[in-house]
């Protein structure tokens, strides 16, 4: 199903179904996340998206189906062990702590300690460094508390904190949502650079206009099931919302006799 | 990650920021004025509080009573710096006063009725603090009722086990002459200079080594001469009490009293180590991300129920070492101690001195200036030989003005957008 035999996909979902009690929330999920790549999510409300993020982060276990990392069968059996392979989620809610400047959200939980105290030059430097390759110019100065930053900044620290662990592949779920334009502009850019240094990168948005400009696959969700999973070039922007809304776009997504039996 | 070039203008507020003293003093306004105020208040209510009570009484700034004024704060410092981890989690705990009273009980029984040395007697009361911790922590972050109301509980039940263990209306004597001593004696006024002249220079020599590090490493720092100006007040602080507890201060020409009250250094040695274990240590830094947003503190791998039972203990403890305190300088145990206006006292310190009863945000220094606070309004109202309905309304007063002073800049930080 891949249309860059070249790339293998640094994650892959085979065959996940995932329900809680008699809801079927994920039907035979399959989802591959390429190395240095852009892949959108998309689908409506109740499409699964949150609940496909999830099973990857390791927050839900799958009901049946295989986990892929670098080609190799994975069992994950908890958050711990889905960062422990590099790959790193940033929430809508962004899990940031107000009250704690940008160096201390972004080694929260995993400080880099000398002895019994916290090492907090090597964590400002290492924080400057990485907000610094991801050409973050906004923020003047990482001592900054957190409470003093805007959408955008607070959107861009978290996605510096999900790269700061050498992870090699983001989630982000709805990484624009609250945000004005000028903002907007600078995460989708901040996106395209996380795929730009090979990491690969998930992208959940309900805004097309966002996908189309920095996906290069999108891969739509309907009902719990996949609908398609093609380049971006290859669809309109129409197409992917009759994915979204139908399940089915011309010859693209599940055919009939399967949508109907949902 | 490879070596990324950090180029000269990135974070270029990082190293200029507050480059000279007029800029620094600048951001410091600018703090204050977005609802910053830190220990402001405290220093502020202070210099007014020392005004009103050395007009209404001459006695009042006479060193014996500076002195005593000091040792009556450090039972108070202590216990509200055992309650500060707990309101930085945004609990409260409103048994850490009779839990002091009563791990003092089991200290002075064990000198007086098992004859067990004093440093055995300690430790058990410390322990008993501990567990009566652990308890409280797991049914508030366990169970999950509020600590509001398990601590109400508690409040109400330790005096039951105070009265059980001395007995109806009844006390004991703390007579054990290294407990009493604690209060009661005083440094040789040699070994007083020495000590704070160490504690300066170490306090000078950190801060310095320190800035020589951060701009070595290009990390942010602040100005030099903030610095200077910081180590200059400590060095006058320190300095200027040993110069004052040092002379003698006694009203009895044949008996001098001088020197530091014991006390004092070991306020200064919890207060060293609180600060160290909240502002440099992994665990403090949970503290504050578990008060500032539970979340994201449990989605970065933080126990939050460890840490939420961990701070429980912490102030149960340390409200044992303050009903120690407390024992030795009244040498007595009732079943009373603790009771009373003492948990309101160290909350008020804790809160008037900067800490929010909103989780997240204060210091353990924040207790000693605190603490300074209220022992100058109860030991002011105490030489003006008010009724003690005064004393109540004042101290009432003053906790109520201090949590709508912290409830105000509250609003004002989240309107600024400082933390």
């Amino acid at each position: 199903m891949t249309d860059n035999p070249s790339v293998a996909p640094i994650l892959e979902l085979q065959g996940v179904n995932k329900s809680f009690g008699v809801v079927h929330v994920l039907h035979d999920v399959d989802f591959a996340v390429y190395p240095g790549q852009v892949t959108a999510l998309v689908g409506d409300n109740g499409a699964g998206k949150s609940t496909m993020v999830k099973v990857i982060a390791g927050i839900y276990g799958m009901d049946t189906g295989e986990f892929r990392f670098e080609g190799k069968p994975e069992h994950i059996s908890g958050p711990k062990d889905a960062s422990a392979l590099g790959v790193e989620v940033v929430y809508q809610d962004l899990a940031l702590c107000d009250n704690l400047d940008i160096v201390e959200n972004m080694f929260l939980g995993r400080e880099v300690k000398k002895g019994l105290a916290l090492d907090e030059g090597n964590m400002e430097s290492r924080a400057r460094e990485t907000l610094a390759s991801l050409s973050v110019r906004t923020v003047k100065s990482v001592r900054q508390s957190v409470s003093s930053l805007s959408g955008g900044q607070r959107q861009t620290v978290a996605i510096a904190k999900a790269v700061l662990w050498n992870s090699k592949v983001v989630l982000l779920d709805e990484p624009t949502a609250a945000l004005g334009v000028a903002q907007t502009r600078q995460v989708l850019d901040l996106v395209r650079r996380l795929a730009d240094r090979g990491l690969g990168v998930v992208l959940i948005s309900h805004n097309m206009g966002d996908v189309f400009e920095v996906a290069d696959r999108i891969c739509a969700l309907y009902l719990g099931r996949v609908a398609a999973d093609v380049p971006t070039k290859d669809v309109t922007h129409s197409q992917v919302v009759e994915l979204i809304t139908a399940g089915r776009s011309g010859d693209l997504g599940i055919q009939l006799d399967t949508a109907s039996a949902v | 990650m490879s070596k990324t070039e950090v180029a000269a203008s990135d974070f270029a507020i990082d190293s200029k920021q507050s480059a000279t003293l007029g800029d620094a003093a600048k951001a410091y306004l600018d703090r204050i004025k977005g609802g910053d105020m830190g220990s402001l208040p405290a220093v502020a209510g202070l210099v007014v509080l020392v005004i009103v009570f050395s007009l209404a009484n001459d006695r009042f700034l006479s060193t014996l009573n500076i002195a005593n004024l000091f040792t009556q704060a450090a039972a108070i410092c202590v216990l509200a710096m055992g309650l500060i981890p707990v309101l930085l989690v945004g609990d409260i705990d409103l048994s850490a006063g009779v839990a002091g009273g009563m791990c003092a009980c089991i200290t002075a029984l064990l000198i007086v009725d098992q004859g067990f040395p004093w440093y055995v007697a300690v430790l058990a009361g410390l322990l008993a603090g501990a567990l009566l911790g652990l308890v409280i922590g797991l049914l508030v972050a366990r169970l999950g009722i509020p600590s509001f109301v398990v601590t109400l509980a508690f409040f109400l039940a330790i005096q039951g086990v105070s009265l059980k263990l001395i007995g109806e209306g009844g006390s004991l004597r703390v007579a054990d002459p290294f407990l009493r001593g604690i209060t009661i004696n005083n440094m040789e006024p040699l070994w007083g200079w020495i000590v704070s002249i160490a504690a300066v220079s170490a306090y000078a020599a950190l801060t310095l080594l320190r800035y020589r590090k951060q701009v070595a490493g290009g990390l942010q720092h602040q100005p030099l001469s903030v610095l200077l100006v910081k180590i200059a007040g400590m060095a006058a602080i320190l300095l200027g009490a040993t110069a004052l507890l040092n002379t003698n201060r006694s009203l009895n020409p044949n008996f001098p009293i001088e020197g530091i009250p014991y006390v004092l250094p070991i306020v200064g040695m919890l207060l060293i180590f609180w600060t160290f274990v909240l502002g440099r240590t992994a665990y403090g830094r949970h503290v504050y991300a578990v008060g500032g947003n539970a979340e994201a503190a449990r989605r970065a791998g933080i126990s939050v129920l460890r840490i939420r039972v961990s701070t429980f203990v912490i102030c149960s403890s340390m409200a044992a070492i303050s009903g120690i305190l407390a024992a030795s300088y009244t040498g007595k145990v009732s079943a009373s101690s603790g009771a009373g206006n003492t948990l309101l006292y160290a909350v008020g310190a804790a809160v008037i001195g900067g800490t929010s009863l909103f989780g997240g945000k204060g210091k353990a220094q924040d207790a000693v200036v605190g603490g300074l606070v209220i022992a100058t309004i109860a030991n002011g109202l105490g030489l003006l030989n008010q009724a003690s309905y005064i004393n109540y309304l004042v101290t009432g007063g003053v906790l109520l003005l201090a949590a709508s002073v912290d409830a105000i800049s509250r609003r004002r930080r989240t309107a600024a957008g400082i933390g």
